[in-house]
């Protein structure tokens, strides 16, 4: 067994690993926040509880229907995204003229209805759900041995965040997206439909969040909580990160997955609080983000 | 002195009344609860009312107040009236530390850094030994009174809160209606001009910050005296919430609003009790009908319906 830093190699690697795992889910949540807040200029504070029905529905597919993990790695997204373009055409659309506080106080009231709905019928111990027989065992790197499924949960996560980075940077779909962003009513003079493409925004960013839900399923168990656990952290990545850049919102997330490994490695106990000092180091040197436009 | 306008005053004297009144009705226990949560939605108010700040993370000055208050008094054995100072005291340092960081954003980005900042706290409330972790500090005594005033009795106790519940609230009058709180409200409406004014906006905005969270540590410490307990609940993130649905059912920016807020949340948890996870889906109800439909809160409605300023 070789050393680093005095610490086991494969803990060393594991904890990194893990790590990634953790950074992956940052990644995915916190570029479905910056997607959304471009857009409709409002923090989605329902994307926690979102992603948790991302998890629940893929959980509903498998027990109620019989469906298995990988056609509902796309069910799930589309029965939320639905939802979520539901939730956007009654609720959220009316408040655009608000003050965007109004925007997170509204969402804040989403996620406790769908948290306590969900606690009150599914208790909060959590569910079980089975890694998908394919991608079970692990596979021999030389340094350590890595689960299977763990390793796929990274690679889709690099997959989808830069085919989200793709359609948005290089597409005329997201040309448009990005214009409107900038200028909604000057593209809407050109003849856009603006209103809806906000609605498939939302929609997009929520998909985004469910897609994440499916994910971790089999990693954490299947709760009510599940989401509220992640969104506080990715809040403090989306402050690191800045909302400017989707390519630095990925980057932050996957880096501050790490940060957080190696902090389990070496001081455990600072491991839960280590995003939040990094968020204090940045706003002290650059309080507008590290990929952040405007102050 | 106190800058109420004639029809705050005649709220104010009923409210008083209804102070003094109560405890002879109500189970004083569940009137501490509700005035201890009104001083801290009132300190909550300071900001979103008139600095225009939502702070997400008020749970962590509450929580802390509510440790420190707790840990003197029972390993400390100090008099009752030092140790809520002394919650106090932690609420403002703590304010001072984290306002210093979150006042570099303002909106959106304010909120999320003082959620995020207050999770940090509840992470080291969670792994400090001083916390007692999951347990909480548990079998406080209330203790005795500048010396002499025994408090184990509840109506005792009952006055002792319902007098910190004034004194505060007089105090956060005071302080909206003094110079400095026109300064406050001049950022709130127009932050460039005032700056252009010469006035160092983030110095005014940090010690209201600093201001709000002295009392919400004020209310957290007493609330630990009155219930002899001071656990994670606290200092985590739905008590930051439930501040924000308090103040923003009463209406935001109105004096008496966060009062009513309270009273009426925390009769509402006290029926809803038993059901569980149904107080959670009520809160979020709430939440959702006053942000699309019901902005100005009930005292705001009220006010607005009698054109007056409450």
């Amino acid at each position: 067994m070789f050393m680093i830093f005095g610490i086991p190699g494969p803990l060393l690697f594991g904890q990194v690993l893990l790590g990634l795992i953790n950074g992956a889910f940052y990644a995915m949540l916190s570029l479905g926040l910056a997607v959304i807040f471009g857009m409709l200029n409002i923090i989605n504070f329902a994307h926690g509880a979102l992603f948790m029905m991302g998890a629940f529905c893929s959980w509903m597919l498998l027990n109620y229907a019989g469906i298995g993990y990988f056609p509902s790695m796309i069910l799930a997204p589309l029965i939320i995204g639905v939802f979520g373009i539901v939730l956007e055409k009654t609720v959220i659309s009316r408040l655009y003229k608000l003050d965007h506080l109004y925007g997170l106080l509204l969402t804040f009231g989403l996620a406790l209805v769908i948290e306590g709905l969900f606690r009150n019928f599914y208790g909060s111990s959590g569910l079980p759900y089975r890694i998908p027989e394919f991608l079970t065992g692990a596979t021999n790197l030389g340094f350590m041995y890595m689960p299977n499924y763990r390793g796929w949960v990274v690679l889709v996560a690099v997959v989808v965040c830069f085919s989200t980075w793709a359609i948005i940077e290089k597409t005329s779909l997201g040309a448009t997206l990005r214009a409107a962003t900038e200028n909604a009513p000057l593209v809407q003079a050109f003849g856009v439909n603006v209103p809806r493409l906000i609605t498939l925004t939302y929609g997009g960013g929520v998909a985004l969040a469910a897609f994440a839900g499916v994910l971790a399923a089999p990693i954490y168990s299947v709760n009510p909580n599940m989401g509220t656990n992640f969104i506080n952290t990715v809040f403090a990545v989306v402050v690191i990160g800045g909302m400017g850049s989707i390519l630095g919102s990925v980057i932050t997330g996957f880096a501050l997955g790490v940060i957080e490994g190696l902090t389990k490695v070496f001081w455990p106990q600072a491991s839960a609080t280590v995003v939040f000092l990094v968020m204090v180091i940045v706003l002290l040197t650059r309080p507008r983000g590290l990929f952040g436009k405007t102050a | 002195m106190f800058g109420f306008s004639r029809a705050q005053t005649v709220a104010f004297w009923i409210m008083v009344a209804i102070i003094a009144i109560s405890p002879f009705f109500l189970y004083p226990v569940f009137l501490m609860r509700v005035l201890c949560m009104a001083l801290f939605a009132c300190a909550f108010n300071l900001m979103i009312g008139y600095v225009g700040l939502l702070s997400f993370g008020h749970a962590a000055f509450f929580g802390m107040g509510s440790y420190v208050t707790a840990w003197t008094m029972k390993f400390w054995h100090l008099d009752a009236s030092l140790a809520i100072v002394l919650g106090g005291l932690t609420g403002a340092g703590l304010g001072l530390v984290l306002g210093y960081l979150a006042i570099r954003r303002s909106g959106i980005y304010f909120a999320m850094i003082t959620l995020a900042l207050a999770q940090m706290i509840y992470f080291f409330c969670l792994e400090a030994p001083f916390t007692h972790g999951e347990d909480g500090i548990q079998q406080v005594p209330r203790g005795v009174l500048f010396g002499v005033i025994d408090l184990s009795s509840d109506m005792t106790m009952y006055w002792l809160t319902a007098a910190i519940f004034i004194a505060g609230f007089l105090l956060i009058h005071r302080i909206i209606h003094s110079p400095f709180g026109q300064v406050l409200k001049g950022i709130r409406e127009n932050e460039p001009r005032a700056t252009s004014l010469g006035y160092r906006t983030d110095d005014y905005k940090l010690i209201a910050f600093v201001l709000s969270c002295m009392l919400a540590g004020v209310a957290g410490g007493t609330k630990a005296l009155v219930f002899g307990i001071a656990t994670l609940t606290d200092v985590n993130y739905p008590m930051s919430g439930e501040v924000v649905l308090m103040t923003l059912l009463g209406g935001l920016g109105t004096v008496f609003g966060p009062v009513m807020g309270s009273v009426v949340l925390m009769a509402m948890e006290n029926y809803l009790a038993e059901f569980g996870a149904w107080v959670t889906v009520t809160q979020g109800v709430i939440f959702i009908i006053c942000v699309l439909a019901f902005r100005r809160g009930i005292v705001g409605e009220i006010g607005n319906m009698l054109k007056l300023k409450l």
